[in-house]
């Protein structure tokens, strides 16, 4: 299939292929249903997945950007939109502990500036390029990110 | 004759005045909530706002991960008093992807019914609110006194009124009571009435059309990049409803519009509303004749496991307020391992810069009104 051409309304299959041929397989697609499509994205080609999905497969809505502490590593999900056919495509991106950084998507779709800054707040990933990285829900004055595994509630000890 | 601020200062290039930022809230009557605009004025005008949110923030999210599944069903409903019954709904949805569970359908049925009268009774809250930011309290009454009506229905299917507690994973807590059977249609037609009062009170008010026409416009493209969804957005002229193009449970089986209005200002945000307002009357009924065709004896619900294998699920549904989305890890034992909800009032009040720079700050109230503030989804 063509990558360069700009599809308003992908079916399922064509987006799998399309990513496959674009991101020559570095981006796995884990899983299909109906209007749903999930994907693992390595951390550097983030940025450039989420360009290539907004300007040729017209994901034109962010829904969220989520943080998940998998102990072993962090994980950030991205849940992207298509106004068009209805569908979502789950993208996920594993971060290693010890360097929580990972690209900023808010230049791309702005309502992601939020959903970042939140999960900045409560498990410390750094969103590199984000135009305004700071606390949101949480006082200023916290030193610790509250959702990592590490910070224990009253009878979790 | 009244004269433009702006033209004054066209005539006479000596009249100046100072930048000031008024910040308004946490306490304010515009607010509906605990949160603050902080907006730049220069005289009237408004230059610059900064939303500042997270008072109300109590880590949702991570209390849930120290409950059994069960137990997390009346903490959704506490997410938001309006919509409680959307959430609930969107929770046990999520578990049972998780968990491979199919609902009976005739509990299928029942969620959207209570779905729709929850959106109903939601919107005539925000119809009440806009009354009080305009100045018109008949408006805030007569809402609420049909809101009644609504509420007693809830009484009628489950026995509370605001958080009901009614969804349970794999389906509904009891079967439509008679009561409720015998009151529902009585209360969509006594509704559809009521409200061309309340329309009638406001469309022909010039101080309504003129705070509502031409105000906090936006055009389709920033719509859809600053993340609003909902009825603002389809006040915005974007053709895109959860329940119709990607539906859930049995939407897809019921007939319905979605009102889209292209001038993207706060008039079309309200007209959006008030439209969605006739569309779920229409779908309770035709819900309701479903259920009965099934009839008395068809199981409303299934037993559920109490541990989820591991895995993720993410669903969604639409919202009064736009857009909600629950995301699920499992991890194999009966306490959530991560759940995360999005809320559409987070996303829409992160667009309020946009949405306010540019008109008058007595236009503000009036802009804000129109995405529906809740607090207690927003900083969950």
């Amino acid at each position: 299939m063509d990558t360069n051409a700009v599809y308003q309304k992908p079916t399922d299959e064509e987006i799998k292929t399309l990513l496959n041929e674009k991101f020559e397989g570095k981006v796995n697609v884990t899983k299909i249903e109906t209007r749903r499509v999930y994907a693992t994205v390595p951390r550097e080609l983030i940025h450039q997945v989420c360009e290539y999905i907004h300007d040729n497969l017209t994901f034109e809505h962010i829904s969220t950007v989520i943080g998940v502490d998998m102990i072993d590593n962090l994980r950030v999900v991205y849940h992207i939109d298509n106004y068009f056919n209805g569908c979502v495509i789950e993208l996920t991106v594993d971060i290693p502990n010890d360097d929580p950084h990972v690209a900023s998507i808010s230049d791309i779709w702005v309502g992601g500036n939020w959903h970042e800054r939140e999960t900045y707040e409560l498990f410390g990933i750094i969103f590199d390029g984000h135009p305004h990285l700071a606390r949101l829900l949480t006082p200023d004055t916290y030193e610790f990110y509250p959702f990592r595994k590490s910070y224990k509630l009253r009878g979790q000890e | 004759m009244a004269r433009d601020l702006m033209d004054i200062r066209a005539e006479t290039d000596e009249l100046t005045t100072d930048k000031m930022w008024v910040i308004m809230g946490p306490q304010h009557p515009f607010s509906h909530g605990l949160w603050t605009l902080k907006v730049e004025l220069d005289g009237e005008l408004v230059t610059d706002a900064e939303p500042i949110v997270g008072y109300l923030h109590r880590g949702w999210e991570k209390e849930c991960e120290n409950r059994s599944y069960a137990k997390i069903v009346p903490m959704a409903d506490r997410l938001c008093y309006a919509a409680s019954m959307t959430y609930s709904h969107l929770y046990c949805m999520t578990v049972e992807k998780a968990l491979g569970l199919e609902v009976p359908e005739k509990a299928q049925y029942i969620r959207v019914v209570a779905d729709e009268i929850c959106r109903i009774s939601s919107h005539l809250m925000w119809l009440a609110a806009v009354g009080t930011d305009l100045g018109n309290l008949t408006v805030f009454l007569w809402c609420m006194r049909e809101r009644e009506y609504w509420m007693d229905l809830f009484v009628r299917l489950c026995g509370a009124r605001m958080t009901t507690n009614y969804p349970r994973i794999g389906g509904v807590r009891n079967d439509i009571t008679e009561l409720f059977d015998r009151d529902v249609d009585r209360c969509v037609q006594h509704f559809e009435k009521a409200l061309w009062d309340i329309i009638a009170l406001i469309d022909d008010s010039s101080i309504f059309l003129s705070r509502m026409k031409g105000t906090g416009i936006l055009t389709r493209e920033q719509c859809v990049n600053l993340g609003i969804t909902g009825p603002a957005m389809r006040g915005n002229g974007v053709d895109f409803d959860i329940r119709r193009d990607d539906p859930y449970e049995v939407y897809d089986k019921i007939d319905f519009e979605v009102p889209v209005l292209n001038d993207g200002d706060s008039y079309s945000r309200y007209m959006v509303r008030v439209e969605e307002l006739f569309q779920s009357c229409k779908i309770i009924t035709r819900a309701m004749q479903k259920i009965r065709a099934i009839g008395k004896n068809a199981p409303y619900r299934y037993k559920a496991p109490t541990n989820v294998p591991a895995g993720t699920a993410m669903c969604r549904l639409e919202d009064p307020r736009g857009e909600s989305l629950m995301y699920l890890v499992a991890d194999g034992s009966g306490k959530p391992y991560r759940l995360k909800v999005r809320s559409p009032i987070f996303t829409n009040v992160s667009a309020s810069k946009p949405l306010v720079v540019g008109s008058r700050i007595a236009d503000v109230p009036v802009i804000m009104a129109m995405i529906d503030m809740c607090l207690g989804e927003t900083d969950r």
